[in-house]
């Protein structure tokens, strides 16, 4: 049951930053483009240089091997990236085929050559990508960002289902309000490189 | 055999080459002159300088002048594999890559050469060991800054994919593993090339000199030949080192792409 910590965590101009993430919770971060969302979760997943340090439970992220914390704490990028022809050769295994199906995906998807794919299926393949390591906890850049309204709904399900049943801790950026009020739990705004809490809105689950 | 000496009127003759071309140049508005006339100019000197210093060299065999001049060579390779980059290392690591990699392999291709195949006495024969290792880093050196300015472009170009590969959990190795190779692939090119078109498109400068000074022609494609595959197990092997000494200083300790260690373009 991983919950996600981040203690004194600073990078640039945001921080320092406290942060409690329980098992099976979804906090939803929003804030001005430049406040520094994407740099909060670059710095989690330790992939620029901070200060301070994150925990996943009682492991801190300083004392694992770089690409060990990265497995555990997973970042989805806003932009999908890739660097072979072809989409499976992306996965290190299968791909769930349930999870295709649930994000309105074929089974063939695995095969399909990824110049011939749109933003919105790329950015939904890059989701299931990592996904399928899974991960102890997300931190999600604007997951659904290319996405339209129906299958906006399908990805927070799926998310929704994946957080429960992995019991996984989940940062969500969002710009969108209704997103934040159907999926967070708790909500917080980033602004001068501090988070502030705001009112819950309606809980999600 | 003898070696038809030429007198300083025989190198005049082929100095109004370039004063033609330079004319020309003036005629047509090419703006090249100044450059030609530069460029020839330097290079007379230049290699005058460089026989007085060989001469020297041949009549006082010891090991401490043919070492310095050895490494008088590889500073400057070294230096010169630096400013042939746009994007190098800030720092020590700007011209301690290069001239490191050029270090283990032109050094060694030489020395090995020297002692098992040609075997000198002593084994450093300033007469076999500074042209050997001449012709090594010139080639080693072209090999070095082409593999070093691919890997280094295309991991500005390609960050947000490496990035990806490194947050879904990719060793440091695998994330730069295409740009790796790419780059030691450039490297290598140049080289292969010139084995494949050496005698039929090109007759190479080495075994041409040693022609026109008079040594058989077989004896000359002999040498041709070892000197070919010095260089290439000299420039193969000192874009492998570099490239991949240029591979790790891009990640951090904590495997983080660092392009923050590359200076900005021009600058």
């Amino acid at each position: 049951m991983p919950s996600l910590r981040l203690q004194h965590l600073r990078a640039r101009h945001v921080g320092p930053i406290e942060l409690n993430i329980d098992a099976g919770e979804c906090v939803c971060i929003h804030g001005a483009s430049g406040s520094g969302k994407t740099l909060l979760l670059r710095a989690i997943a330790d992939l620029d240089a901070h200060a301070g340090d994150a925990y996943l439970d009682d492991q801190r992220c300083s004392q694992l091997q770089a690409p060990d914390w990265r497995r555990s704490v997973a970042l989805v990028a806003a932009e999908s990236h890739w660097w072979g022809e072809r989409v499976g050769e992306h996965f290190e295994g299968e791909i769930n085929a349930s999870w295709l199906q649930q994000l309105g995906l074929p089974e063939a998807a695995i095969d399909w050559q990824l110049s011939r794919c749109s933003t919105g299926e790329r950015q939904r393949l890059a989701l299931l990508r990592t996904l399928m390591q899974n991960p102890g906890a997300l931190l999600l850049d604007e997951p659904t960002g290319n996405l339209d309204q129906a299958t906006t709904y399908r990805v927070e399900q799926l998310l929704a289902e994946y957080r429960r049943q992995r019991q996984a801790a989940v940062l969500w950026v969002s710009h969108d309000s209704g997103q934040i009020e159907r999926v967070a739990q708790r909500r917080f705004l980033l602004r001068d490189g501090r988070l502030a809490e705001e009112e819950r809105g309606l809980r999600c689950t | 055999m003898h070696v038809i000496n030429l007198s300083p009127l025989d190198l005049a003759i082929a100095a109004l080459l370039i004063l033609a071309l330079a004319g020309l140049s003036l005629r047509l508005r090419l703006g090249v002159e100044r450059q030609l006339l530069t460029s020839a100019a330097r290079s007379t000197i230049q290699l005058l300088l460089i026989g007085l210093v060989l001469k020297v060299l041949f009549d006082n065999v010891h090991l401490a002048w043919v070492a310095l001049m050895a490494g008088v060579m590889i500073l400057v390779a070294g230096r010169e594999v630096m400013v042939r980059q746009k994007r190098r290392f800030i720092g020590w690591w700007g011209f301690g890559v290069g001239t490191l990699s050029m270090f283990i392999s032109s050094f060694t291709v030489t020395v090995m050469a020297l002692l098992l195949v040609i075997g000198t006495s002593p084994w450093y024969a300033p007469q076999y060991a500074i042209p050997l290792l001449g012709m090594i880093l010139g080639n080693t050196m072209n090999g070095i800054s082409l593999g070093l300015d691919r890997l280094t472009q295309d991991a500005a170009q390609k960050r947000p994919i490496i990035e990806s590969r490194l947050a879904l959990g990719q060793s440091w190795q695998q994330s730069i593993s295409d740009s790796r190779r790419e780059a030691i692939r450039v490297g290598l090119i140049p080289i292969i090339n010139a084995m494949s078109a050496a005698g039929i498109v090109s007759l190479p400068g080495m075994m041409t000199g040693q022609i026109l000074a008079g040594t058989p022609p077989v004896e000359a494609v002999k040498y041709q030949i070892l000197v070919m595959f010095l260089i290439a197990g000299g420039t193969g092997f000192g874009t492998v080192v570099a490239v991949g000494l240029a591979a790790r200083r891009l990640f951090d300790e904590r495997q983080r792409l660092r392009l923050d260690r590359l200076s900005q373009p021009g600058k």
